[in-house]
């Protein structure tokens, strides 16, 4: 009859060892496990944990399986199948971005594109007072001090690995890109210009 | 354009009253110092012919914007002069550029934000689970090289039996001063005058304590009469009446 899916061979290869303990450290893990935390955990080097987790990422993936295994936050993480989403949403909330308001992700943009960066200079970029909005993304773990300006002190904020976590990011360099804008400096003031001209003197 | 409504606004402010033209020129003139004229009331006085009218003049509405926004910057120019000095090193050119270069860099900050919020939509269907790492790195801490006898001698000085605390002083009672009451009205019965150190004799501190108590309360009540011939000296109780007749003798004698 049907033959039980086995991705992983019965016989017991080191790599399929291998991949044996990284399924359980996922497992256990309740963030992304990074190669080196792996490899020290399972006494491996780089190179047969990277072959270990092909094996998983061949087994844990969507539509074969209801765990699915995803390379996020620098690290490697267990999360459920999308096709489950409708049952872990009777069940599971998702706390951290949970009601954020266009203002929180606004800031949040600022300080995930252009950080470390002071509570002033986000200010100065959205026009208005940010501390309030600031002290929410902080509270939900999304962003974190990350050291003080060299001149007057100021804290620097940085988005975390909660936040590439959330946003499904490897990393920060992972951010898609913004500059390609229609608009860039000269055609908004140009645009500028032109309303000026408008406007009896 | 006939008369301008809002130039002929009529205004009944503190600082100044009369139409809001003349205002304005005398602000422009320097004549009136404009941190003493209160905008809001202008804004008030403006809403209120507004309301009068019961029509929307868009044009007066819009001329009335531009100017109450150049007094408010002017104003708030005056009220911050260093603000001022920062913004008038700008040339016009040059503001334009940084008003340009804000506004850029706000529209990429909007556009990173509808980015996220894309990313955000896309994993709305993804759960994961989140806590604190169990993993929390833990700071090693080295102890020096100890010597298991100073522990066990540590431990055996806590393991010794504590003192047993002194109850002594619980056991304090105080006899109630109605017992001497009566046992002194009882000995005043049998005899005119007693010498209370003897009386007492034997007695424990506390309870001569509460006789002498016992004393007072019955002086106070008239029913004996105390003397002492010295600071220290015996003290002589007798019954009042026996202190009569014993001063009434001593008089006579």
């Amino acid at each position: 009859m049907d033959r039980p899916l086995r991705l992983i061979p019965t016989e017991v290869t080191p790599a399929a060892e291998l991949a044996r303990t990284i399924e359980a450290l996922l497992v256990v893990a309740s963030q992304p496990l990074s190669l080196g935390e792996l490899g020290e955990a399972a006494q491996a080097d780089a190179a047969e944990v990277e072959d270990a987790l092909e094996l998983l990422s061949e087994r844990y993936r969507e539509g074969r399986s209801g765990i699915v295994i995803e390379h996020v936050a620098g690290g490697w993480a267990f999360r459920a199948a999308a096709e489950a989403s409708d049952a872990c949403a009777r069940l599971f909330e998702k706390p951290v971005e949970k009601g954020l308001s266009p203002a929180a992700l606004e800031t949040l943009a600022i300080v995930a594109y252009l950080g470390p960066v002071t509570r002033p200079e986000i200010a100065r970029i959205r026009g208005v007072n940010v501390d309030g909005v600031m002290a929410g993304l902080v509270e939900r773990g999304l962003v974190a001090e990350g050291g003080r300006e060299n001149e007057f002190g100021a804290i620097r904020y940085r988005a975390t690995p909660l936040f590439e976590r959330i946003f499904g990011l490897e990393s920060l360099a992972a951010l898609p890109r913004v500059d390609d804008l229609g608009d860039d400096v000269t055609q908004i003031r140009e645009r500028l210009e032109a309303v000026a001209e408008k406007r009896p003197a | 354009m006939g008369a301008s409504p809002v130039r002929e606004l009529e205004l009944d402010l503190d600082a100044f009253e009369g139409p809001f033209d003349l205002l304005l020129s005398l602000v422009l003139r320097d004549e009136l110092p404009l941190r003493e004229v209160d905008l809001a009331g202008i804004v008030v006085a403006f809403v209120a012919q507004l309301a009068e009218r019961g029509e929307l003049d868009l044009d007066a509405c819009g001329e009335f914007l531009i100017l109450i926004s150049a007094l408010l910057e002017l104003k708030a120019r005056a009220m911050f002069p260093e603000e001022d000095a920062e913004l008038s090193e700008l040339e016009p050119e040059e503001a334009a550029e940084e008003l340009a270069r804000r506004l850029a860099a706000y529209r990429r900050a909007k556009e990173a934000a509808r980015l996220l919020r894309e990313r955000l939509d896309g994993r709305r269907d993804l759960f994961f689970r989140l806590g604190p790492a169990p993993f929390a790195p833990q700071p090693e801490r080295r102890l020096a090289q100890q010597e298991p006898q100073k522990l066990a001698a540590a431990l055996r000085a806590l393991a010794v039996e504590p003192p047993q605390p002194s109850t002594a002083h619980m056991a304090l009672r105080f006899p109630p001063v109605s017992q001497f009451l009566e046992r002194w009205r009882a000995l005043l019965g049998r005899r005119a005058r007693f010498d209370f150190d003897q009386e007492v004799e034997g007695l424990s501190r506390v309870e001569v304590a509460v006789a002498f108590l016992a004393l007072l309360e019955l002086r106070k009540q008239n029913e004996i009469a105390i003397a002492q011939a010295s600071p220290f000296a015996p003290i002589r109780i007798s019954r009042a009446d026996a202190e009569r007749s014993l001063s009434w003798t001593v008089r006579s004698a």
